[in-house]
């Protein structure tokens, strides 16, 4: 232990602790900027390059970052006297005068921590006004918007994409006052290696990092009287977007979300849930014949597009390993548009189907020419849990107060299984219990396969099934998959299932959820609200889904039909 | 790693004498993919490949991310850091002046002007004809000669802007000389 | 080239190589051979002084004096601005300004009949009389060459030249007679404090480096030289890099590492190359690589190029080049004798520094801290140049007075005009004014009077320099040259350029003179890394000493230098102008107006203050206030 005095009051800490962490023992929050510890994504951002975390240490000359700063025995620190003060405010100010003044018209407004900060500092003025950086806007993805103009050089997005995603894609680029985060050559994202995880948004701090928004493309279709507007929800956004409605995170939003969307004209809701269950079905089926057959093992899970960019471009060799199912959301638009709109009586064509996901990488995927079917995209406007929360708020809805509707017929129908998908390790549990059954023709008594929850970023298990022993991985977070497949690629690993998330603990935590800043407790809360859901659900097994099986019998036939495979399914993933 | 290298996107290049001179270079470095320490050699090699292909466009970029098993993202980080590497290519003809403080106090930002007045061009571009381009440095290390001005590397020093025309045809003799004796 | 494969063996080899010398050592008057020195530094090359050399070795040949006289090159004297330099042994005749075709002079005078050339010789600026040895040229006569002592003396090339004098002895002696403790024992003892800027003891570092656990630790030499007006380690690499060689190679023995790392900028190709050839010549020799002179001590070292960034030249940054990356420094602690080159412990030393050692140990840690001031033992090699006489390489004991370097060695201020002020530090230090010549400098003195000893640049200035264009060259330098990491710096300083180029434009007011110093307070306190860290010294020094010239430019819009061309204001005095038209046809915007033999006008609303006209004007009618 380490003896220090903050601010006159005595603490005791473990050697090797920061002082901004020492101080919190002692109940003093210094203000950070550019430090941001993700205990549950393994993310760690000390580059200490904001400078507004300066303290005083006696007898250094000068002003050493919190953050970044190892408490020694001894040490007196001075938290808040009028140099530290000073200078944390110009530096502030520094930053701001790189900055442009248009908070109004930003999506980040009120959730942006620089502005934040100066709202905290009582910023008043714009102190210097010298030369802005100025660079351009990058769109060129449909998902990922990069606006640099608006970065403050944290470098949290590096850390995230670089070291923790181990994608690669961003860079500092250049040096000096033009330094700006980028892709290689400052190219446009579409050209960069990027897989639109979004996880990069997540962490940054401004609005340099953000979806790039359909809420307007939305309000076109359903104020268009010539088009049928379906709406799907994602798993993961029902114990998310109450958060932005000023409920706890975690809390089970479903039937409100049903009511909500019904009142903002959506004239189908339905449930990406459903989607997740005929994934199991499908998928299930790819499974079982590729235990059968012993061949091309192990089967990948291809429902997270940010995974599946990630293996097209870092491990080609490994292509024929992911699942030939398209995404859930793909599944779910490819039934609408099909099975429903003739169910209906309605013209493909004159439908619009709109995707709510925790997602970035899905608006990519929405917008892939073979994600689609006769031509047709199965999907028209994937927006995130935080553009629908604008959406009804602007639509006059209020989340926290609406009633408690269901989903409407038939995508609207789930089970436990699909909706644990939003969390790691939930794809291959719902996998797990229909291939069980299905191979074994005995009937599953636990369906909880706890070895493949939680949060770490990877987790394994064997399961005995037919006197077989299948083993199983469930990874999260780019990193840990990529740590698994070279080990693939190398022979040194043996599996049968994978399944693969890109964003650290799943879909909870994805980039189109909204914003839990350091908080990373907030994605534990929303898995347990998952399982919670799917503890308290009457049929916790896809196959067990009464849509599901009416699906099949009236229209597609059996798991892999020809059918199945024209709707349901991708030659290739690119 | 090694799977990730082959899929980096670069157009066929293997064929080209100076890549494949690039790639000997770079084989005789022996860059174990795997090692975390394997970019240690990337700016010499970066250096290399600027002297072999006078700048250092987005595909050798790309096939040293490649050899180097790293993302272009890396090399890009790399290249747009320093001075020395330049992703336009530079004219025939560079002249640098350097803008030290002992050239500096020595009326280096005259002569800077001069060269700029004589061939047209400003600090950071390159001539149309791609024959001349001018930039600024700091210091070369001849700072008892300031002002200096260096063209291709040779060093002239004492420089007055009244000498800039003077040393310029000088180099052009000289050079267009080197140039005959090249192609005969 | 057959291994010297233990430290007797070097002793054998120092005997043997002794009569490479005998003409250049003192007392050698009596030899009738003779050796000429032509310089090879980058300077002189730049001055055609390899055809010199050619020229010689070919009249020797022609004339037959093969055996009697030898031509051949050395390190750079220092002196590059009267290059190309010659010297001759044993007399110690010392040419400057020679050309290919003084040569034949030279040879048929001075070497065959013994009569030196006196229109070659150095002329002293104030006496104007001629000065034949270098030892009576006051430039010389007033140094103390430790650090320089093999610079324009030995052939760098040469590795036996080196060996000759006395070279990798401190290296034999102590692998075989000295534990590494002792080692740093010796080092700590001499008082030797870093030479690349910090000035932090270097035997204290070397003990943090071998207190830490490592299979592997590293040894980096800083060649970056990145303080532009500065050439003292280009010189000695150019030189003398057999030294840093040894220097290294007793740092790696002292903490235990294997490997070392010349971190070089890619400006130097001649330092590069004459480094190349010695690592060569010391792998051959047995001085480098396994089993050092037979002992089981294994070092070597591997050359790193720069390319154009100073930051580099902070160590952390420096680590982050070599390890391949982008040169942004970290934050401190750890520090690399902790945690540096790939998180082993690492130390970086200075090139100056480095070439101290061996001398170090050759003389005896006692014997190297004679030389110096209380806190500041040894010599220190400053770049002298701007604005005075004599502009060259000196080294002079620690505590030598600013007055001394300037006026006595370095001739005074060039021209007859007024010393103004000394800026030391380069980028990161201040300008000392002339109320402090007699500042005894070292380390702590620099620094209580606002500047640094940085790595040794020192540009004199006089009159004519602005004193708030001079801060603002500065942070034009810094701005370029920051990474861009914190913001502090980044933005800061391109503040502060902002407000300074407001000023020498006469956009200036006095709240902005407040803003500079808060800037800087906050700049200096809270920058990630030693160059925000130091940037506004230029500025807070400047605004300390010449605060009149601040206002001067703020308050009455005047540039009291008449530097800052925007506050200059180019006026036709009626009386005195014949109407001879020659301004008016000489002015690049035509803004003069005026019929022939008429007194001429100028626009000012036009006017770009190139002061064209005023140098056409033969009439003196053109002022400029
Ligand atoms: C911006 C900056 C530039 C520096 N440049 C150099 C340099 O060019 N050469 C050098 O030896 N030290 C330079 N230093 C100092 C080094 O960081 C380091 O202190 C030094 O190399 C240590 O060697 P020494 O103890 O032998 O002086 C620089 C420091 C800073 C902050
Ligand atoms: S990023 Fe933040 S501070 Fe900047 S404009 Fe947007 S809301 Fe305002
Ligand atoms: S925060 Fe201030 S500026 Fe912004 S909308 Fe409200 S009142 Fe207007
Ligand atoms: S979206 Fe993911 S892959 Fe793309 S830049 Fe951000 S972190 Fe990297
Ligand atoms: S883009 Fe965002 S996360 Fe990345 S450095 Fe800029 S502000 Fe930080
Ligand atoms: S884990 Fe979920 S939120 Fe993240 S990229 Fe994949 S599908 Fe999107
Ligand atoms: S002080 Fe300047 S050079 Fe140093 S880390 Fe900060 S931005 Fe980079
Ligand atoms: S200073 Fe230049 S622009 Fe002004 S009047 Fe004279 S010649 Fe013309
Ligand atoms: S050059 Fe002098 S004398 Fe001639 S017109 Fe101009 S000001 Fe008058
Ligand atoms: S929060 Fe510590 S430096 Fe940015
Ligand atoms: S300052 Fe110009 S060569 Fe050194
Ligand atoms: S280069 Fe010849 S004296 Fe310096």
């Amino acid at each position: 232990m380490v003896n220090i005095t903050i601010d006159n009051q005595q603490v005791s800490v473990p050697e090797g602790t920061t002082v901004l962490d020492a101080a919190k023992q002692a109940n003093i929050k210094i203000p950070t900027l550019c430090y941001l510890h993700l205990e549950k994504s393994n993310f760690l951002n000390n580059v200490a390059s904001c400078r507004i975390c300066v303290v005083e240490v006696e007898g250094r000359r000068n002003l050493p970052p919190a953050c970044a700063t190892p408490v020694t025995e001894g040490m007196k620190i001075t938290t808040n006297s009028k140099r530290v003060l000073s200078s944390r405010r110009k530096n502030l100010e520094l930053i701001l005068s790189n900055h442009p003044f248009n908070c109004l018209i930003c999506a980040k407004s009120t959730d942006c921590e620089l502005q934040t900060l100066a709202w905290e500092f009582g910023i008043n003025t714009q102190r210097y006004r010298g030369e802005r950086a100025t660079h351009e806007i990058d769109k060129s993805s449909g998902a990922l918007k990069r606006d640099p103009e608006k970065c403050i050089m944290c470098r949290r997005c590096e850390v995230m994409c670089n070291e923790v995603q181990t994608v690669g894609a961003l860079t500092a680029f250049g040096r000096g006052f033009n330094t700006v985060v980028a892709p290689a050559e400052k190219k446009p994202l579409i050209e960069s290696p990027c897989v639109y995880c979004g996880q990069c948004v997540s962490v940054c701090p401004t609005a340099a990092l953000t979806g790039v928004g359909y809420i307007s493309e939305v309000w076109d279709a359903l104020f268009n009287p010539k088009k049928k507007v379906v709406v799907q929800v994602a798993p993961a956004v029902r114990v998310a977007i109450g958060e932005e409605f000023g409920m706890q995170p975690g809390q089970i939003v479903t039937g409100k979300l049903a009511a909500a969307l019904r009142r903002i004209g959506f004239d189908g809701v339905f449930d990406t849930t459903f989607g997740a269950d005929l994934t199991v079905i499908e998928e299930g089926r790819e499974i079982m014949d590729r235990l059968k057959s012993g061949k091309n093992l192990p089967i990948l899970t291809s429902c997270c597009p940010g995974w599946i960019n990630f293996i097209n471009y870092h491990f080609p060799t490994l292509k024929y390993m992911p699942s030939t199912c398209k995404s859930p959301q793909q599944m779910t638009g490819a039934i609408a548009k099909n099975y429903y709109a003739k169910k209906m009586g309605i013209d493909p064509k004159d439908m619009v189907v709109v995707s709510v996901m925790p997602c970035i990488a899905k608006k990519y995927e929405a917008a892939l020419p073979y994600e689609s079917t006769h031509g047709i995209p199965d999907v028209d406007y994937s927006i995130t849990t935080r553009e629908l929360a604008k959406m009804l708020k602007e639509g006059s809805v209020d989340l926290k107060n609406m009633p408690e509707e269901t989903f409407d017929d038939p995508l609207g129908e789930s089970t436990g299984a699909g909706v644990i998908f939003g969390a790691t390790g939930g794809v291959l549990e719902a996998a797990l219990r229909t291939v069980y059954e299905k191979y074994t023709g005995k009937t599953l008594e636990d369906v909880n396969f706890m070895a493949v929850r939680g949060t770490q970023g990877i987790r394994e298990a064997s399961i005995q099934i037919n006197g077989r022993t299948v083993n199983v991985a469930a990874l999260s977070g780019l990193g840990n998959a990529r740590k698994v497949l070279e080990k693939i690629v190398k022979g040194e690993a043996h599996y049968d299932i994978i399944e693969i998330m890109a964003c650290p603990s799943g879909c909870v935590n994805g980039g189109g959820q909204p914003y839990c800043h350091d908080r990373d407790e907030v994605i534990e809360q929303r898995i347990r609200g998952l399982y919670h859901i799917d503890r308290n659900q009457a049929i916790r097994k896809s196959h067990e889904n009464p849509s599901i099986q009416k699906l099949y019998q009236e229209y597609l036939g059996e798991a892999g039909s020809h059918l199945a495979h024209e709707l349901l399914h991708v030659e290739s993933h690119n | 790693m090694s799977d990730s290298v082959k899929n980096s996107p670069c157009c066929d290049l293997t064929g080209h004498p100076s890549f494949q001179q690039l790639d000997s270079y770079i084989d005789a470095l022996k860059i174990d993919k795997e090692s975390p320490r394997r970019k240690d050699t990337l700016i010499q090699t970066l250096h290399y490949a600027q002297n072999l292909f006078g700048y250092l466009p987005d595909v050798v970029q790309m096939h040293i991310a490649k050899r180097y098993g790293i993302p272009h993202a890396d090399v890009s980080g790399v290249v747009s850091f320093y001075n020395y590497f330049t992703t336009t290519p530079k004219g025939k003809i560079q002249i640098s002046v350097c803008l030290g403080t002992a050239c500096y106090v020595n009326g280096a930002d005259k002569v800077l002007q001069e060269f700029e007045q004589v061939l047209g061009i400003k600090s950071g571009q390159v001539s149309e004809d791609g024959k001349f381009s001018i930039e600024s440095l700091r210091c070369v290390g001849a700072c008892g000669l300031a002002p200096v001005v260096t063209i291709n590397q040779k060093v002239y020093g004492k420089m007055k802007p009244g000498k800039v025309r003077e040393i310029l045809e000088d180099f052009l003799v000289e050079h267009s000389e080197k140039e005959e004796a090249v192609n005969a | 080239m057959p291994k010297i494969t233990s430290y007797e063996k070097l002793l054998e080899c120092y005997k043997e190589y002794q009569p490479l010398l005998h003409t250049r050592k003192d007392g050698a008057a009596h030899v009738d051979t003779k050796t000429v020195l032509i310089c090879g530094g980058t300077g002189c090359q730049s001055s055609d002084s390899l055809h010199i050399l050619a020229e010689f070795n070919r009249l020797i040949a022609e004339k037959h004096l093969e055996g009697k006289v030898e031509a051949s090159i050395t390190g750079c004297f220092g002196f590059c601005e009267k290059g190309p330099i010659v010297k001759v042994f044993p007399d110690n005749t010392f040419y400057v300004q020679v050309t290919p075709a003084d040569v034949l002079e030279i040879v048929e005078q001075d070497l065959i009949k013994g009569q030196r050339v006196t229109r070659l010789l150095y002329e002293e600026p104030n006496k104007k009389e001629k000065v034949a040895a270098s030892e009576d040229i006051p430039f010389y006569k007033l140094q103390k060459r430790v650090a320089l002592r093999n610079c324009g003396f030995i052939n760098p090339e040469k590795i036996e030249e080196y060996i000759a004098n006395a070279g990798y002895q401190a290296l034999g002696r102590a692998l075989t007679q000295m534990t590494p403790a002792q080692v740093i024992d010796e080092v700590k003892r001499s008082g030797l404090r870093g030479r690349g800027g910090a000035g932090f003891s270097t035997g204290k570092k070397w003990e943090f480096a071998s207190m830490y656990e490592s299979e592997e630790k590293f040894v980096i030499c800083n060649a970056d030289e990145g303080d532009p007006g500065a050439f003292m380690d280009r010189s000695i690499m150019e030189g003398d890099a057999h030294s840093v060689i040894e220097g290294m190679a007793l740092a790696g023995y002292a903490i235990g590492a294997h490997q070392g790392y010349v971190y070089i900028r890619a400006e130097y190709p001649l330092a590069v190359n004459r480094l190349k050839i010695a690592l060569i010549q010391a792998r051959e020799h047995g001085l480098l690589g396994e089993h050092i002179l037979g002992t089981n001590f294994n070092f070597d070292i591997d050359i790193r190029l720069g390319a154009g960034a100073f930051v580099c030249g902070e160590e952390t940054a420096l680590i982050h080049s070599v390890e391949g990356g982008r040169g942004e420094p970290r934050n401190k602690p750890p520090f690399p004798a902790q945690s540096g080159l790939w998180e082993k412990p690492t130390i970086v030393n200075n090139v100056e520094t480095l070439a101290n050692i061996p001398i170090l140990f050759q003389e005896g840690a006692a014997k190297f801290a004679e030389l110096g001031s209380q806190t500041s033992k040894g010599t220190k090699v400053f770049a002298l140049a701007g604005k005075v006489n004599n502009v060259g390489l000196v080294e002079v004991p620690m505590g030598t007075p600013l007055r001394k370097i300037i006026y006595d060695i370095g001739g005074g201020i060039r021209g007859g005009a007024n010393f103004k002020a000394a800026q030391t530090g380069g980028p990161s230090g201040g300008c000392i004014p002339a109320q402090f010549l007699d500042t005894p400098i070292d380390y702590e003195s620099l620094m209580s009077i606002g500047s640094m000893m940085g790595s040794g640049g020192m540009i004199v200035l006089n009159d004519h320099d602005c004193m708030v264009n001079i801060a603002r060259f500065y942070l034009e330098f810094t701005v370029e040259e920051s990474c861009g990491r914190c913001a502090p710096c980044r933005i800061g300083n391109k503040r502060m350029l902002e407000i300074l180029t407001d000023i020498t434009e006469g956009r200036g007011t006095e709240a902005d003179l407040r803003e500079l110093k808060e800037l800087s307070q906050t700049i200096t306190d809270t920058s990630l890394c030693g160059l925000g860290q130091t940037a506004p010294n230029p500025v807070i020094s400047t605004m300390k000493y010449f605060w009149d010239e601040y206002e001067a430019h703020v308050k009455e819009k005047r540039c009291p230098a008449g530097v800052c061309q925007k506050l200059l204001k180019y006026e036709i005095d009626p009386a005195k102008c014949i109407g001879c038209t020659a301004c008016a046809r000489g002015c690049p915007v035509s803004c003069i107006s005026g019929s022939a033999k008429q007194p001429h006008v100028i626009d000012q609303t036009r006017c770009i203050k190139c002061g064209a006209c005023m140098t056409k004007c033969r009439f003196g009618a053109i002022s400029r206030n």
